[in-house]
């Protein structure tokens, strides 16, 4: 067992996990924060994307132990005072989602996109978001969402 | 009151989405719940000599291990196949039973054998490694067009043939192709597909000792349909012991429609180890037993005259079932199928031969379109050669074809009941610059480059009803759709749907044609779906039903809500009913103009008296209470159409396709929400793409699938595709008071001929099957150089 120790949503929590417990399994689990979804175990979908210290990563094949000490943001950590961040609100706004299973991660990816370069172009929109799996959307709206968000972050 | 219906409105399930605050099955815990894993076959098949558990039962935190011989005992009953197809012959389907857990032999790599629950997931895991099962491996029976030949896998089931269908007249074809110019041929694979929701199936269920009822929470598209096969069939607890909840679901496709192993299994054990039981799959365990979609190999003709006419279609089909037949397998190749392949197309004869076969593979079943896809595959093939090879223009071919008189009755089964094709290829044709594509094809040569293009025009048979018409064709239930409308004495309104969404928006669209009915605000209407404690019984949602059919029992239930208001609000404002009038949420006395709102009436039918005087608003006759129910059973399906056109830009060096353009003309009839319906045309225009240009699902030889995760599979990604331009037509369906036709899936069903017509178009005419991988494109382009050195 190991003591994980992390500030979550900007909420400090400490746990007691076995030492192979995934960022993702801990999340879920541990903290009861399911909006983090777990797709495909190969780090193939980015249903679990997340942030750690401001940066996307793939949480499904983190260690928690690995992070220790790190700064998480979930997809429950984004909206502030009641309020949905530019980039929910844009997903929104052009039915970027469907089912939604993917959406946490999408949103988590596409924020860090945004942070990384400001006025992306629809070629490198779609790039970036390579490593999203989102089966209903066929991605269009996804892509507007993202430049939709663009224009308010 | 302006109508929602028709308006952008946004969505009210994203709130909840987009602050992970969705509740799926995985997200479900219940206290003291144990974990279950499943033993599965690593053989395609084997008999099963012998289970051990002893050791497993042993391992620490074990608290259970179940096998085929315990759900024997109990009686359990197996998975079931949902529609009854007869052959040519006239002979009946042959069905071979379906255990939850196999006991005597395995038929699909993955197929489960045991279940071991433990305290934690990783206990069960090792529980799991240590249940031994001793196999003796036999000869795996895996090409569908080779398992009539083979070995006979399941015991009284000759050739492993499930039937041999025929819809059609063989002698009219006959005598039309004896009449033709030309005939067309051509031999076909569709592409076997893992449907691939994003969320991976998983079942939570919770036994209640002193009730004796089972919960199940669950990932299907359908919590009434798995409830009564459960209990029907199953015979794991009578229906008002049984609780289905279907809560967020991440997607479906069609793989969500089946009852599974798993669901039984855990629902039955639950029941005997007296714990609650969670299980989720792994991805791997979704792509083995997940039911995969297509699987057909074909060989189609299509007798043509020289001048572009129709005569006679002909379609000789393997379909593959895989292991088993599930609940749409059987009817997914024949009448899902076989109407549609003639197509959007006056064609005086036709056929459709259909030899349905067992192989020891995951089961195959209904995958967006369903049938459908296939045939407009088909028959879009087919055309798009005939063109060709008459060297007439594709889209002129099709338009000398088209029916321009509607109803239109078609070849084989439907009565199509509106629809403009002529219409909607041209528009399609203006929208995609049709006639600059010469211009274009030279651009891209002279960069070095092939460019082709495609065109399809389909149509599709979907709103999957009426009950009559489907039991006439074999199927086991009836196929309406019911609703409750429940006005609340303080005005909220909860609408209660046998549909189920799992992506389709039915919180926002179903709100709107509420709102739109009862002339309230949607904000103060909830719609309620996915538990069998709430509400009616339904259907769920495949095959572009939940519109065409569960939209219209709300329409229906909320057109009883105003009619018992008409009369309570005429008896408050004393006057007759027939000098009422309803109009944006008010009960107005036309001569008066005095008014009742609708939530002032609702008040009343629930607080009917008041103080001081012996008097109540509720007319005789009627009873207190403003809560009304509808079933409603179409008299036709709904038949959406439309044309598609694609260009793609193909790089010899690589084989690599680039999507360059894709325009898409539907008919939807009457849209609610034309960001929604948007959203559904791009979904299935990428699947589509998806089975043209990158999926595919291999079986090795001995029946090991080759692509049993995302790093084998390819699933499309965001810089597979082009922006698509979509545009619509409109004709409204008259079998239903909307006029609302199914969207859900045309973008799946038109979209891979369009593909492959513009590869095979750049390719000269080159055959090619589906995905066109790089790889194959690179070959082809190969031979292409070497056939054009020749010629010169």
């Amino acid at each position: 067992m190991t003591k994980i120790t992390l500030e979550v949503n900007g909420k400090k929590v400490s746990k007691e996990v076995p030492d192979h417990t995934l960022l993702s399994v801990f999340l879920r689990d541990n903290l009861n924060l399911t909006g983090t979804h777990v797709g495909c175990d190969t780090s193939q979908c980015g249903a679990c994307v997340v942030h750690v210290n401001g940066k996307s990563i793939k949480s499904c094949s983190t260690l928690a132990a690995d992070v220790e000490g790190s700064k998480v943001t979930t997809i429950e950590g984004l909206a502030k005072d009641g309020k949905l961040h530019p980039m929910q609100a844009a997903f929104k706004k052009t039915h970027g989602l469907q089912c939604g299973y993917c959406t946490p991660g999408m949103v988590m990816s596409a924020v860090d996109l945004l942070q990384t370069k400001k006025n992306p172009s629809d070629q490198e929109i779609r790039e970036w978001l390579e490593g999203n799996i989102c089966r209903c959307t066929g991605y269009q709206n996804i892509v507007a969402a993202v430049k939709e968000a663009a224009t308010k972050m | 009151m302006a109508s929602l219906v028709g308006s952008r409105v946004e969505r009210k399930e994203d709130t909840r989405f987009l602050q992970g605050k969705g509740r799926y099955t995985a997200d479900i815990n219940i206290a003291n719940q144990t974990y279950a894993v499943f033993v599965r076959s690593p053989h395609a098949r084997a008999k099963i000599k012998s289970v051990d558990t002893s050791k497993a039962l042993k391992s620490s935190g074990v608290v259970g291990v179940l096998t085929g011989k315990e759900i024997a005992e109990d009686k359990i009953g197996g998975l079931i196949a949902g529609w009854a197809i007869r052959s040519e012959d006239g002979s009946e389907m042959k069905v071979p039973a379906n255990p939850p857990l196999a006991k005597d032999v395995a038929n699909f790599v993955g197929e489960p054998i045991a279940v071991v629950f433990a305290e934690t997931l990783d206990e069960a895991k090792e529980g799991a490694e240590k249940v031994k099962v001793d196999y003796k491996v036999l000869k795996a029976v895996v090409d569908p067009a080779e398992a009539m030949k083979s070995d006979a896998i399941h015991d009284g089931v000759d050739k492993n043939l499930c039937y041999d269908w025929l819809l059609g007249d063989r002698k009219a074809v006959d005598e039309a192709f004896a009449k033709a110019d030309k005939v067309i041929k051509v031999d076909l694979i569709n592409n076997r597909l893992v449907p691939n929701a994003m969320e991976p199936r998983a079942c939570v269920v919770d036994y209640n000792t002193a009730s004796e009822e089972i919960t199940l929470y669950t990932t299907s598209q359908n919590p009434h349909l798995s409830r009564l096969v459960m209990s029907a069939f199953g015979g794991v607890a009578p229906e008002n012991k049984l609780r289905v909840v279907a809560p967020d679901v991440g997607g479906g496709f069609g793989s969500k429609i089946n009852v599974y192993n798993e669901e039984i299994v855990c629902s039955w054990a639950s029941k005997k180890i007296e714990r609650p039981i969670k299980w989720v799959a792994e991805r791997t365990e979704s792509f083995l037993t997940d039911t995969h979609g297509r699987d057909h190999v074909t060989h189609a003709e299509l007798a043509v005259t020289n001048d572009g006419k129709f005569l006679g279609f002909k379609n000789e089909t393997i379909a593959n079932l895989g292991a088993y037949a599930r609940v749409f397998g059987t009817v997914t190749p024949t009448y899902l199928f076989g109407p549609c392949a003639t197509g959007v197309y006056v064609i005086p004869a036709a056929y459709s031969n259909v030899k349905a076969v067992y192989t020891n593979t995951a089961p195959v079943d209904a995958y967006r379109g369903a049938g459908r896809p296939e045939a407009t595959y088909t028959i879009e093939r087919l055309v798009e050669k005939a063109a060709m090879e008459l060297g007439m223009d594709k889209t002129e071919i099709r338009m000398k074809n088209f029916p321009t008189q509607f109803p239109f009755k078609q070849t084989l089964v439907h009565t199509v009941d509106s629809g403009d094709y002529v219409a909607g290829l041209e528009k399609a044709k203006q929208m995609a610059d049709y006639a600059g594509f010469e211009a274009r094809r030279k651009k891209s040569e002279a960069n070095g480059k092939l460019r082709g293009i495609g065109v399809s025009s389909y149509f599709e048979a979907c709103g999957i009803a009426p009950s009559a018409a489907v039991m006439s064709l074999g199927c086991g239930v009836g196929l309406w759709e019911s609703a409750e409308v429940r006005f609340n004495p303080t005005g909220q309104i909860s609408v209660f749907t046998g549909a189920h969404s799992h992506g389709q928006s039915h919180d926002t669209t179903f709100a709107q044609i509420a709102a739109d009915e009862l002339g309230v605000p949607m904000e103060n209407i909830d719609v309620v779906h996915g538990d069998t404690d709430k509400g009616t019984f339904g259907m769920g949602t495949y095959g572009s039903r939940s519109l065409t059919v569960g939209g219209i029992a709300i329409v229906n239930a909320c057109k009883k809500i105003v009619a018992k208001g008409k009369r309570v609000a005429a008896k408050m404002l004393e006057v007759n009913e027939d000098e009422i009038e309803f109009k944006d949420g008010e009960f107005v006395a036309l001569k008066s103009n005095k008014k009742k709102t609708i939530g002032e009436v609702a008040f009343a039918c629930y607080l009917p008296g008041q103080r001081d005087e012996m008097k109540s608003p509720i007319p005789e006759g009627d009873e207190p209470g403003l809560i009304e129910s509808s079933f409603f059973d179409p008299a036709n399906f709904s038949f959406p159409a439309g044309s598609h056109i694609c260009e793609v830009e193909i790089d010899p060096d690589t084989g690599n396709v680039k999507v360059e353009k894709y325009t898409a003309v539907d008919d939807f009839g009457r849209i609610v929400n034309p960001m929604i319906v948007e959203g559904q045309v791009h979904g299935g225009i990428a699947q589509g793409i998806g089975q043209a240009l990158h999926e595919n699902t291999q079986y090795d030889e001995t029946g090991q699938l080759m692509t049993a995760s995302y790093m084998d599979y390819t699933m499309p990604r965001a810089d597979n595709f082009p922006e698509f331009n979509l545009g619509f037509t409109c004709t409204h369906a008259t079998s239903n008071p909307l006029g609302v036709k199914g969207c859900g899936e045309a973008g799946a069903i038109a979209s891979p001929p369009t593909v492959m017509n513009a590869v095979i178009d750049a390719l000269g005419g080159q055959e090619i099957s589906m995905p066109a991988t790089a790889e194959k494109v690179w070959k082809a382009c190969k031979a292409m150089k070497k056939s054009n050195a020749k010629a010169a």
